[in-house]
């Protein structure tokens, strides 16, 4: 058996670390690519999210690098989501790929033929080592979004441009070549180090930004265009609400494990919007107030073109952005690969969100000066 | 000698070039089409703004706007490069400074800009739609063979309101096909057409904002006189079209430039001889890496000034390149 998955931002780590603990043989999807694009739109229905296309480009390059199981994620999602994995195997056995698929989904149902799935996977190891493997692989999710954060804060800061982005990339690179959970922990922590040692400017006063928005466009830095990484070497601290280890702690183990669940965003949201209508629209809500609440800037929401949990929460978010005081951008991600529009309205946001501050400083200054 | 500063939007249907002169005053503007050649069509203008201008000038600095600014920057040595919603704003602020809500309707986007205190306090621009833009009245005006400059005044004609889908151009246009089919008088569609781009508009980029005066109406679109008609309608307020309407991003770019060489001292202008230089756009797939990215080359005379397009910086790390400038 060769396993592969399909890519969102970090996920190809920890699912390396994971695979590599069970000794499951995998394989890598290339890293997506206008190819992979390419071949999803032209297999999957153009009716369908931008993520699901990707899924499928991700899922064929990989049969070609000879995979032959393809594990993903389900579950009867809240949205399309939930339907991927039934819609991306028929597409597959269509196109004659003759491919196992197993969707994790979580026990909602029969238990049995969850661990049938987890079986196929996971081999002769026991349940307990395949327990332990997750374990190891929620610890390397959560050092990956602290160093991700930490690469946020840095970058807007550093002296030279540049350092920041040369330093994850060769992370990225390294990362790959490494085995086994403990060396991705190790490389993990030394990148840290480095990241800590850029020398930064203490003079600036940086822009804060708030990412909210749909879970795939936001975490898989192809769909939205490298958009941390743009918005950082504009001299912008980006926050982004969603995370992988987040997902995996509070969505996926807590959930198994019926444990008591963390998500200040669900009280954050009322009255704007008071349950879970889908997607991930209650977070984007919940997590918009939350940032205006601690004094950011500014919050751009980031979405697939047609998703509907977003689209209900986009209009909901120029109440909270009158209320609040705080502006928001709304960018819809579909497969345009100019990358110039985005850049535009961007660009425009970030000289907007920084005239006002300077707007605010100085009002501030005389209303302490009249004192 | 007169000093004159130079602003350049290079948009998606027109070129516009302003010459600005030292009080702030527009001494000349120019407007051509852009016609998927910006390239061309920026030295033909530069070329045609040289021979009108009569008297003996310099260019005391440069500035580009427009989703071509990044292409015009490195063939004139821009002083400037901003973003078409920023320029817009400048613009508009220096013809009116008491002005609050700014409609910009261009060739393919649209944007609405809230002033507040004198500054951009929000604003919105058309993501995945061109509905209601330019170039489909363009379209619309061609299809019903009426010149586009008098598409408008058939709207004020119209008698009684005929009912357009205005969410989609596809939807429109069927829409607009199926009324004329039943025998609708053309000045009422057209009226009904007009109707439902400014709904569409404000639905779509309007959404919870609050428009108060003073209201600026700006970008090629505000010539049309239906449009300025439906929009006055809907808010039930006076609408007001700066003398400049159809050059405010050229216009705003020249003000920037004019501001930054203040600070800067010098430009970076090439002078108008860059009309006679060969400029030539390259466009290759860098096979390094996974990503392969679409690498666009700017050629001089043969010779490569800028590249972009790579995400990693190994191209347009090769020339230097005028970034955009901050606030």
């Amino acid at each position: 058996m060769k396993a592969t998955f399909p890519h969102m931002g970090n996920v190809s780590i920890i699912v390396k670390a994971l695979f590599e603990t069970l000794e499951v043989d995998y394989i890598i999807p290339p890293a997506c690519s206008k190819r992979t694009l390419e071949l999803g739109t032209k297999y999957a229905p153009e009716l369908a999210c931008l993520p699901l296309k990707i899924n499928i480009g991700n899922f064929i390059e990989s049969i070609e690098q000879g995979a032959d199981t393809i594990v993903m994620a389900g579950g009867c999602g809240p949205c399309r989501f939930g339907y991927y994995g039934e819609v991306q195997k028929e597409i597959l056995k269509d196109l004659g790929y003759n491919v196992e698929f197993l969707v994790l989904e979580l026990p909602n149902g029969g238990i049995k033929e969850f661990l049938r799935r987890l079986r196929t996977l996971i081999g002769r190891k026991s349940l307990l080592q395949a327990a332990k493997a997750v374990q190891k692989a929620t610890k390397i999710s959560i050092a990956l979004d602290e160093l991700d954060k930490l690469s946020f804060q840095i970058r807007a800061r550093e002296a030279v441009k540049g350092k920041t982005d040369w330093m994850m990339k060769k992370f990225h690179h390294q990362v790959m070549k490494v085995k086994g959970a403990k060396s991705i922990i190790k490389l993990i922590r030394e990148t840290q180090k480095e990241l800590e040692a850029i020398e930064i400017d203490r003079s600036v006063r940086v822009l804060k930004i708030g990412i909210v928005g749909e879970i795939y466009t936001l975490i898989e830095p192809f769909t939205n265009f490298n958009i941390e990484q743009m918005l950082g070497n504009m001299g912008i601290e980006v926050d982004r609400s969603l995370t992988l280890s987040n997902w995996i702690v509070e969505h996926m183990i807590k959930q198994a494990l019926h444990l008591k669940k963390n998500r200040p965003y669900e009280k954050a949201a009322p009255p704007y919007m008071n349950t879970m209508i889908g997607g991930h629209a209650w977070e984007t809500i919940g997590n918009s107030v939350l940032y205006a609440q601690q004094g950011y800037d500014g919050i751009v929401q980031l979405y697939p073109f047609t998703c509907m949990p977003e689209i209900v929460a986009q209009s909901i978010l120029p109440t909270i952005s009158n209320e609040l005081d705080i502006p928001i951008l709304t960018l819809i991600i579909d497969e345009l690969t100019g990358e110039a529009g985005y850049k535009t309205r961007i660009e425009a946001f970030v000289d907007m969100l920084a005239r006002r501050k300077e707007e605010k400083a100085h009002s501030n200054e005389y209303i302490l000066s009249g004192n | 000698m007169n000093t004159f500063y130079l602003g350049i939007d290079v948009g998606s249907v027109s070129t516009n070039l302003v010459l600005l002169d030292e009080h702030a005053n527009v001494y000349k503007k120019l407007y051509v089409r852009t016609q998927g050649q910006p390239i061309k069509s920026l030295k033909e203008a530069l070329a045609m703004l040289k021979q009108t201008v009569k008297t003996d000038f310099r260019i005391g600095g440069v500035g580009t706007t427009g989703s071509g600014r990044q292409l015009a920057s490195v063939m004139v040595g821009a002083d400037v490069v901003k973003n078409e919603i920023t320029a817009h704003a400048v613009a508009a602020l220096n013809h009116c400074p008491d002005a609050r809500t700014i409609l910009e309707i261009g060739g393919q986007d649209s944007k609405i800009i809230i002033i507040r205190e004198g500054i951009v306090y929000d604003f919105a621009m058309n993501t995945v739609c061109a509905a209601g833009t330019g170039s489909f009245l363009d379209r619309q005006a061609a299809r019903l063979n009426i010149p586009i400059e008098a598409f408008g005044s058939y709207a004020l004609q119209s008698k009684s309101s005929v009912r357009i889908a205005g969410r989609c151009a596809v939807f429109a246009e069927s829409d607009m096909i199926h009324k004329q089919q039943t025998g609708q008088n053309i000045e009422d569609i057209i009226n009904g057409l007009c109707e439902a781009l400014v709904r569409n508009y404000l639905n779509n980029l309007g959404k919870g904002k609050e428009i108060k005066d003073s209201i600026l109406f700006q970008g090629g679109v505000a010539a049309n006189v239906g449009i300025v008609a439906a929009f006055e309608r809907e808010f039930g307020k006076k609408v007001m079209i700066p003398e400049h309407f159809d050059v405010m991003g050229a216009l705003g770019a020249a003000i920037l430039a004019k501001e930054e060489v203040k600070k800067t001292g010098t430009t970076h202008f090439y002078g108008f001889e860059l009309v006679n230089r060969e400029y030539k756009a390259k466009s290759f797939e860098c096979q390094d890496c996974s990503n392969r990215c679409e690498v666009i080359e700017i050629l001089s005379n043969g010779e490569p000034v800028a590249r972009w397009g790579d995400r990693c910086g190994k191209w347009s790390g090769l020339t230097k390149e005028q970034s955009e400038t901050s606030a």
